[in-house]
């Protein structure tokens, strides 16, 4: 690769090949971005943590490049999402063609007054690489590399891993294990779970290419384009001058010629012409599978990203989703840890997260239905729907080249107070228990946008300010932080922010006297039209396995 | 739950026939096969009702290959 060189992380000799070592809160197996987040999210939150990763680098190649507006919000929390903007591509529209006639545009941030747009694109070696060194900041966060987990016994009150160094192994007791090592995942196979689901009969080539062009900043997928026909392409820009091109192949492609450069010069050729001039990055070939184990937490080792649930690349759901198992876990493992409540907490992980898992399955098995069709059938409807869709807008709501990632809406939550008030908003995109919280532009102590203010523990967000100061002490006090934070006129307790466009007031439809109770990981958990200390008492100690 | 018609509800039905045999003439078969793709899509757009055109698939379904039940799907 010419625009990126993998760095080295350098093993160190372990303490524990020496002498046993003391047991650990938590160990993460894996340093993918979903370890890494985790990692990370404990080490902010105080919790000391070990990841032991079986490499000395980033990924090789640049998998995953989609970053969705949510997994970017995570990040401004985890203190790095601004990097990943930074470096990255930000996008928000998508074009469809069918053959060679655009047929379909879509827009996916449409509105104005949002901090992250619909879609960040970076090459997955840079968002590890930001994680890593966002990582190394932390007190308490230790990586170890070259280190291959080779055993795990799990038990009752804690679980011994064996690692396996150059050195030798050496077995290390963690109260929790959290397997973030992949799909092939080693953690899964030694404790026999299987997992089941659906393997697509169809392969893909990636090549990722560097090229200064003009194209524009869009996602832009073909359906049977003359350059390659009766199959898909899908383009995407990168940083650095990277472009990824998607090419479907068919089943009966062989993936080892399909890698070949003088394989896929002719094919690059016929798309961007003789004249084009580029360089090929880094190529693969790739067959994919919609699948999820059946449960995510076994006792004290618990599953998160393509470990747990794996999807096809048609919507981003991938990475995006591992981001948000993270977001969801790691504040109620801290709870647990400390203290603060039961472990059934996590179960709620589970239940949350395989919701989730089953959403993005579900999505990501529709698009690829559409773009791999799989009888004749099945393969007219699906050209019918694209001749349709260039003249009757009802079509493009068929078009289907990858419904793309958005956060989970988790509706039937056990954490979820049910809304007592009958008159709010529960529309789609409205503020309901479980729906992740909504940023508005605001002025504020913590910057410019809502979620900096809501941060990563319990907030009552107050529109109005109605909550009494004595009420902001004692939530603040209670073994269950709450902070509230005021939107409207200032008051001595909790911090305020001004709603400097009334799109706060608007996205959570509040008036004033509005309360909304927001989690750690900014999902919504409840929300009244009056303050009530002892309904929001109830819903803490609910959202929290405390009731 | 809005049921699906199947009573008389064409005024002129031979009118209708003709003109459907018609919009497929000199078509091959494949031709055909997409001209009723598109024609589905459009009166499902048109219809609307998830239940009636749950409805109308599984009534379209019975007696087409029996061997696999005849469920619809």
């Amino acid at each position: 690769m010419k625009t990126y060189v993998n760095p080295v992380y350098s093993y160190t000799r372990p303490a524990e090949l020496d002498r046993s070592g003391a047991r650990r809160p938590v160990l993460i197996v894996g340093a993918g971005p979903v370890g890494l987040a985790a990692a990370i999210d404990l080490g902010q939150r105080g919790v000391p943590v070990l990841v032991v990763d079986d490499d000395h680098t980033v990924s090789v190649g640049s998998r995953a490049i989609c970053y969705a507006k949510r997994a970017l919000e995570i990040l401004d929390r985890l203190g790095c999402g601004q990097q990943v903007v930074d470096k990255g591509i930000g996008w928000n529209v998508g074009k469809v063609f069918f053959r060679d006639e655009l047929v379909y545009r879509f827009d996916l941030l449409p509105e104005p007054g949002h901090r992250r747009p619909a879609f960040v694109n970076l090459q997955q070696y840079w968002f590890e690489q930001y994680l890593v060194e966002r990582a190394q900041q932390i007190p308490g966060v230790e990586l170890r590399w070259d280190s291959r987990v080779v055993g795990v016994a799990p038990r009752e009150d804690n679980v011994d891993v064996t690692v396996a160094t150059v050195d030798g192994d050496y077995t290390i007791c963690c109260d929790w294990l959290i397997a973030a090592d992949g799909s092939r995942s080693a953690v899964r196979k030694m404790l026999g779970v299987e997992w089941e689901g659906q393997v697509f009969r169809d392969r893909f080539l990636i090549a990722d290419i560097h090229m200064t062009s003009d194209f524009p900043t869009e996602r832009w997928f073909w359906f049977d384009p003359p350059f390659h026909p009766n199959q898909s392409t899908l383009l995407h820009r990168q940083a650095d001058d990277v472009w990824r091109i998607d090419f479907q192949l068919g089943w009966n492609a062989d993936p080892e010629e399909e890698k070949k450069p003088e394989r896929i010069m002719p094919r690059l050729r016929a798309m961007l012409g003789e004249s084009a001039k580029f360089d090929i990055e880094w190529a693969s070939v790739y067959t994919f599978a919609c699948r999820r184990m059946q449960r995510f937490r076994h006792g004290r080792v618990i599953f998160a990203g393509d470990a747990a649930h794996v999807v096809s690349p048609f919507g981003a759901r991938g990475a995006n989703s591992g981001i948000q198992d993270v977001d969801n876990l790691v504040w109620k493992l801290d709870l647990v840890l400390k203290g603060l409540a039961p472990d059934a907490l996590l179960d709620s992980y589970d239940f949350e997260r395989t919701h989730a898992a089953d959403e993005n399955i579900l999505n990501s098995t529709r698009a690829t239905d559409f773009i791999t069709p799989k009888s004749n059938a099945s393969r007219t409807f699906r050209d019918a729907v694209l001749a349709l869709a260039k003249h009757h807008p009802f079509a493009r709501k068929l078009v289907n080249s990858g419904r793309l990632s958005v956060p989970a809406v988790l509706f039937d939550s056990p954490l979820n107070t049910p809304d007592r008030d009958p008159d709010f908003a529960s529309g789609p995109g409205a503020m309901v228990p479980g729906a992740p919280a909504a940023d508005a532009p605001i002025e504020g102590p913590d910057g410019d946008w809502l979620l900096d203010s809501l941060g990563g523990d319990f907030v009552l967000l107050d529109f109005g300010t109605t909550v009494p100061m004595r009420e902001v002490a004692a939530l603040a006090a209670g073994a269950n932080r709450c902070r509230v934070v005021h939107v409207g006129p200032a008051s001595q307790g909790g911090i305020t922010l001004e709603d400097v466009r009334g799109l706060a007031a608007a996205r959570y439809d509040a008036r004033p006297g509005t309360v909304y109770l927001v989690r750690p990981d900014q999902h919504i958990c409840a929300r009244w039209r009056a303050f009530d200390p002892k309904a929001v008492r109830a819903a803490i100690a609910r959202a929290t396995c405390n009731a | 739950m809005a049921t699906l018609n199947t009573e008389p509800n064409l005024a002129a039905p031979d009118d209708f026939y003709e003109q459907l045999i018609a919009t497929h003439r000199g078509l091959s078969d494949e031709e055909s096969a997409v001209l009723n793709a598109k024609l589905v899509l459009l009166l499902a757009n048109h219809i609307g009702d998830p239940d009636v055109l749950a409805q109308a698939m599984a009534v379209a379904r019975q007696g087409v290959a029996d061997e696999k039940g005849g469920a619809a799907v």
